[in-house]
């Protein structure tokens, strides 16, 4: 039987609709098995536990007295750069020390409205600034397969709470990968929307041309309705979609037949670990059973996806990142005697931001200078049209392009730390979609010889979530690679 | 391409940021390999490519310009360092 912490969040909803189960019996659970394994994953900044248990309780008055909201009563774990109103935020920097927000982001508004249960606030790198929340300014959060390596990032607080039975699932948000990533390499599923599908209003400015909020569960279904309830206009956020919402619940089906899914020959080269490739042709293999038919296609500008995103996330990084100022919210630096407004608003951001924030930082104020923007920043844009048309020709020939989410299972702490070009390439299959605006899903896909998790992406054109979220159905349900448990949660006493 | 530590002294004066020599060292090192990363970019012909700035199959949203309920004053205020009647306080400009 699965422990409560362990359940699918539609399960659950099941056993709580049926009255087998009541949302304060769940989020006990849940917080026992956080107090029980986040010693060692730390995957939390911030447990919440009373306000936990306050909503699991309303939650299930709610449910007495009819009310039927899609989540009511499910303990989430929110990535610690997403406005809760009444509690702090911190981005995982210190510039934001003492920063209680006063507002919710419009996800978090929608995921409160349905009833969610807010277990805590998890860690992630700084300002969402990395792939194995080595950046954190607190400390890293360890992968529950194995804690000598990183979750992934920068949604690695997340990733690593939802593996490991610290909530039911959760939120990340993606600029270059930072949901697609981490859930590869914990073995759960994590999804990138359309740009402009939810709501960027109240998370914490990284990228602005790239920022999405996601979805990070235990299997499809799970995504498929938290994306439901989060996506949508937003009359806050001026590049919000009116588009349509579909039901993308209803639409998972398990059957493939006439989908023609895109393998991009550039997605298995060197660098490409081994075991995961396997487990990828593996996996395309088990599409093709299921009815899809292959297509190779090529995506030419794959290689130069790299160079353009740490051009343009770090440009627009530069100039959100300008509202530090030591004014208005978190840190300020101490004022030496006779000193100005200028020296006191450097020396803040200075002491405030950690390394690869001022890295980031310095590289897009040198690409936006005047006499390297042509080279530099309107260069990367125009590649950045490139890289978009050549997903363009591809989903002219197919459905959905399948290939892996990241090139290597989870690394060893400290491993890449030193190098910041060795991490940025962490990110290699997972930046041309976001530069692309295109929705991408990781679903577990299989284990190295370690036991370490690997991640099958799907991507599709804009606004097909539901082609997308139905093929990473079909495949999921046809495998079992989710219901593996990491170590650390099968040598737990059976009553956590 | 090789930063110079002038260059990188600029980049943080442009950017607001103090920086440690180390700090001033190390940036000059990494962001050099970085931008050379970035070098290969160049090779691509580009010339009749227009920019991508957003992806967005949208135009000129715009609204009404109506006033609308906002964060009380005292809210506003709660997280600054340092304020002073009813407005944020800054160190001198001076």
């Amino acid at each position: 039987m699965t422990a409560l912490p362990d359940l699918t969040m539609h399960a659950a909803l099941e056993l709580l609709a049926k009255g087998e189960l009541t949302s304060v019996e769940l989020t006990q659970a849940v917080l026992e098995r956080i107090a029980a394994l986040d010693e060692r994953v730390r995957a939390y900044l911030r447990v919440t536990a009373d306000l936990a248990l306050e909503q699991a309780r309303r939650a299930d008055e709610r449910r007495a007295r009819g009310d039927t909201a899609p989540l009511l009563g499910i303990p989430l774990a929110i990535k610690d750069n997403i406005a809760i109103a009444g509690l702090p935020l911190t981005a995982g920097s210190r510039i934001l020390e003492g920063y209680v927000t006063p507002f919710n982001a419009t996800v978090m508004e929608r995921l409160l409205a349905a009833g969610a249960v807010i277990v805590g606030k998890t860690n992630l790198d700084e300002f969402a600034m990395g792939s194995s929340t080595e950046n954190s300014a607190f400390f890293t959060t360890h992968n529950p397969w194995d804690l000598e390596r990183v979750p992934g990032g920068s949604s690695g607080g997340t990733a690593a709470a939802v593996a490991a039975g610290m909530a039911l699932g959760g939120l990340g948000t993606d600029t270059g990968g930072s949901v697609r990533q981490p859930a590869a390499l914990c073995n759960i599923v994590g999804l990138r929307p359309t740009y402009g599908r939810c709501s960027r209003y109240g998370l914490v400015a990284f990228a602005s041309s790239l920022d999405q909020p996601g979805p990070m569960t235990r299997d499809v279904t799970d995504a498929a309705l938290l994306l439901h309830i989060m996506a949508g206009w937003d009359p806050h956020d001026a590049t919000s979609l009116p588009h349509p919402v579909p039901d993308y619940v209803a639409a998972l089906q398990p059957d493939l037949r006439g989908l023609r899914v895109g393998v991009p020959r550039e997605y298995f080269v060197a660098g490409l670990q081994p075991e995961v490739e396997q487990a990828v042709r593996a996996a395309l293999k088990q599409l093709e059973t299921l009815g899809a038919e292959l297509v190779e296609v090529t995506l030419p500008h794959t290689d130069d996806a790299l160079p353009v995103y740490y051009l343009i996330a770090p440009a627009e990084c530069s100039a959100n990142l300008a509202r530090y100022d030591g004014a208005r919210y978190g840190f300020r630096a101490p004022l030496k005697p006779g000193e100005n407004y200028e020296a006191a608003y450097a020396r803040t951001r200075g002491q405030g931001f950690g390394a690869e924030v001022k890295r980031r930082i310095m590289l897009g104020t040198y690409a936006l200078s005047a006499g390297y923007y042509d080279a530099y920043y309107r260069k990367a844009q125009q590649v950045r049209t490139l890289i978009k048309a050549d997903f363009d020709a591809a989903f002219a020939q197919v459905d959905v392009i399948v290939g892996p989410t990241s090139p290597v299972t989870a690394f060893r702490i400290g491993e890449r730390a030193a190098d910041p070009l060795q991490m940025y390439l962490a990110d290699i299959f997972t930046l041309a979609q976001a530069l692309a605006g295109i929705p991408a899903v990781s679903v577990p896909c299989g284990f190295d010889a370690q036991g370490l998790p690997i991640g099958l992406q799907f991507a599709a054109p804009p606004l097909e979530e539901t082609r997308m979220l139905r093929a990473a159905y079909a495949y999921e349900q046809s495998t079992a690679w989710r219901s593996r448990r990491p170590p650390i949660v099968e040598t737990l006493p059976v009553t956590q | 391409m090789s930063l110079s530590r002038e260059e990188v002294i600029h980049i943080a004066d442009l950017a607001h940021l103090e920086l440690t020599e180390a700090e001033i060292e190390r940036f000059q090192e990494q962001l050099s390999a970085i931008l050379d990363y970035a070098a290969r970019m160049q090779a691509l012909n580009t010339e009749a490519i227009p920019p991508t700035a957003s992806v967005l199959p949208l135009v000129s949203v715009l609204r009404e310009d109506e006033v609308q309920p906002s964060l009380p004053r005292t809210e506003a205020l709660r997280n600054a360092p340092e304020s002073l009647q009813d407005c944020f306080a800054i160190p001198p400009l001076r």
